[in-house]
């Protein structure tokens, strides 16, 4: 069933066809339509939940995490702000192995206050231990909500995830939008099975303290789960392409890149203006290609590598800044190339930020900066850092 | 009487092979109320001593169903552990928290009171040895006026802690909970009926029991529960209940015993001058002419 949706709306009717068993969530913009939504659900019978109205994101986790525990599959949703309230949860969720999953509208931190859209939310989390996607469209961001469960609780994943949409330019427009029957839905995502929750007739002690003898156990099993998601997710992607018929392609998607002189690697929702501005510059015979980043956490080392070997120059675009260094998403392009040995020119690009819109000719220009070289790193809008010297 | 009691509650033990201080209030309170419970509990305990001395892996204390919440999270975990069972098709059983004073009155007052407010069906107990004993004595918003801690040092300028306790149960119970009582280890027989009374209601339910910490008061190990009935016998604590909106006294000394001596006891007051003492006494008394004037007695 078509239909058309906000990018809040379709990741709602997504976590709708995946059956959580308990939402809890707190309001915050832009996050506010896919919990409003979901709330109507429950009202309506659609969805058969229990829906919690905790008094803050802190609560919204813990009670999540509570509610996996138990064994149920549980949803919440935040944003900025929230997400930074609730940091302490993140770490404590993927350390508990609970495979919750967390909508997050990429939105700017105060200070200064501001509700648009830019990454540095989910990028300061990247830590945490969570599975990080990062949509760009309401049909991929519906998907998304539907294969999350399926990746999240593979039992050798057992990692909460967090599914990323650019605030507002990606929760709030709209699009038509394709549903998926129920029926179908089920096939593909069955009830949530696991041995990591109480058990009345082997009761269990969860969530505990382990000291230095047996901690960092504990910590490189976590950290092979999270990898394990990366053979996981190209599984449940084929699947999903099997049922649905639509497919994704894994860690990273990319455009023109065969022979791809000129590469932009992003994230998100800007990743469109990117493959049309790359399509206009190949008409001038340049040969410009994008990658986008679709996972960020697991990081596709191996994925980057390949695609950027053979290219002459590339820049990441991100909206996000690690004040003091680069972007954090450039510092994670620079590693994976540094570890297969390849030495191309790399740029970065940080742009959007507290939602400053990036145009076509912004695009443009990052092209044609990497062809003549630029400093290493460059505010959109404002220049390079070192003012090109 | 006490042996009515005593066979009212499980003969299992549910808490044991933790390495809790000798003479643990704490561990008393958690202990006891498990017994009342039965197994068909599952207990959510945030950071803090009981956490602490019972919860390290590969030693795990509880043999029933636990689990550590963050320090704010114990409320808002229980919350998620009792919606999660009953998704998943559980019935009669009981999720019970066990939150000390700091984890209750400070740091997880927000999280308790949306759990009050939603009226989720949990039992809440606070064991309130009055400070932050897991982390070594620091001040809690529960610490009482003129007590020493790490944080609250005694000197000549200024006498321990300046500000008296925060009222939990009072603040329980002006959300209109269900079911709020304050109890102490020291009247195990009154905190037992009341646990008990607290998993047949539906609903919200708060116990804040008086559980001292020998380590943090400065008495002997072998004087917790004498220190705990000591503490409502001179009229600083009281044992009440509040139900269907209205404050019960469930115990009325005859005659208050002397509050100068409770506090000499305890290595924590012995800095107090005579002046520090009656303000005290005053204020015990200001507080119960509020308790004869609003609470009804039976």
């Amino acid at each position: 069933m078509k239909k058309f949706l906000s990018g809040n709306e379709a990741f709602a009717e997504g976590i709708r066809l995946a059956r959580p068993q308990v939402i809890s969530a707190y309001p915050i913009t832009p996050q506010t339509i896919v919990v409003e939504r979901l709330s109507e659900m429950v009202e309506d019978g659609s969805l058969s939940a229990e829906y919690i109205h905790v008094e803050s994101e802190h609560s919204a986790l813990s009670c999540a995490i509570g509610a996996s525990a138990a064994g149920a599959r549980a949803f919440t949703a935040t944003s900025s702000q929230g997400l930074l309230y609730m940091a302490e949860c993140l770490y404590y969720a993927s350390g508990g192995r609970f495979p919750i999953v967390m909508m997050n509208a990429d939105r700017s931190t105060a200070l200064p206050w501001n509700i648009y859209g830019d990454q540095r939310d989910s990028l300061s989390q990247l830590d945490s231990g969570w599975i990080q996607a990062y949509a760009e469209n309401a049909q991929e961001a519906l998907d998304l909500a539907l294969m999350s469960y399926k990746i999240a609780e593979n039992k050798k994943v057992s990692t909460p995830f967090m599914a990323n949409l650019d605030g507002f330019v990606l929760t709030h427009t709209y699009e038509t939008v394709d549903i998926p029957e129920r029926e179908q839905a089920d096939k593909f995502l069955p009830p949530y099975e696991t041995d990591n929750r109480f058990d009345f007739d082997n009761p269990k002690n969860m969530a505990f303290s382990a000291g230095p003898d047996t901690n960092y156990i504990f910590k490189y099993k976590e950290h092979e789960g999270i990898l394990s998601a990366r053979e996981v997710i190209k599984q449940t992607e084929n699947e999903f392409a099997e049922i649905f018929g639509r497919r994704y392609t894994g860690l990273i998607e990319n455009y023109l890149t065969d022979d791809a002189e000129y590469i932009i690697v992003t994230l998100g929702s800007i990743a469109g203006l990117c493959r049309e501005t790359a399509d206009k510059l190949r008409k001038n015979g340049i040969k410009a290609g994008v990658v986008r980043l679709r996972y960020i956490r697991p990081f596709p080392n191996e994925e980057i590598s390949e695609v950027l070997k053979n290219a002459k120059a590339y820049a990441v675009l991100e909206k996000d800044i690690s004040f003091g260094n680069e972007g954090t998403v450039f510092t994670n392009v620079n590693s994976a190339l540094k570890k297969s040995g390849i030495n191309v020119r790399g740029y970065n690009f940080i742009g959007g930020l507290g939602g400053k819109n990036i145009s076509a000719s912004d695009i443009e220009k990052i092209y044609s900066d990497i062809q003549n070289g630029t400093d290493s790193v460059n505010f959109i809008g404002i220049g390079g850092e070192n003012n090109g010297k | 009487m006490a042996n009515k009691v005593a066979e009212s509650i499980s003969r299992e033990e549910f808490f044991y092979g933790h390495k809790a201080c000798a003479g643990c209030g704490g561990s008393l309170a958690v202990r006891i109320a498990l017994k009342s419970l039965g197994e068909k509990t599952v207990s959510v305990l945030p950071a803090g001593c009981m956490s602490a001395v019972g919860f390290n892996f590969p030693q795990l204390c509880f043999s029933n169903n636990s689990i550590i919440s963050t320090f704010a999270g114990t409320a808002s975990m229980l919350t998620g552990v009792e919606a999660g069972l009953r998704a998943k098709g559980y019935k009669d059983f009981t999720a019970v928290g066990f939150a000390g004073d700091g984890g209750t009155a400070d740091i997880g007052i927000q999280a308790l009171s949306g759990a009050i407010d939603r009226n989720d069906n949990i039992i809440y107990i606070c064991y309130d040895n009055e400070a932050y004993m897991n982390t070594g004595i620091q001040k809690s918003g529960l610490t009482p006026f003129g007590a020493k801690t790490t944080t609250t040092p005694a000197g000549k300028n200024i006498h321990g802690n300046i500000r008296p306790k925060k009222n939990m149960f009072e603040i329980a119970a002006a959300h209109d909970i269900p079911y709020a009582a304050t109890a102490s280890i020291g009247y195990l027989n009154d905190f037992i009926a009341k646990v008990q009374k607290a998993s047949k209601i539906q609903g919200t339910k708060y116990i804040h029991v008086i559980a001292p910490c020998p380590t943090g008061w400065g008495v002997a190990p072998d004087k917790t529960v004498e220190i705990a009935r000591k503490v409502v016998d001179c009229g600083l604590w009281y044992l009440a209940e509040y139900e269907n909106g209205e404050f019960t006294l469930n115990h009325k000394p005859k005659e208050f015993s002397s509050v100068e001596e409770y506090l000499r006891k305890q290595g924590r007051f012995k800095h107090l001058t005579d002046e520090d003492i009656k303000i005290i006494a005053d204020s015990r008394d200001k507080k119960w002419e509020h308790i004869e004037k609003t609470f009804s007695y039976r």
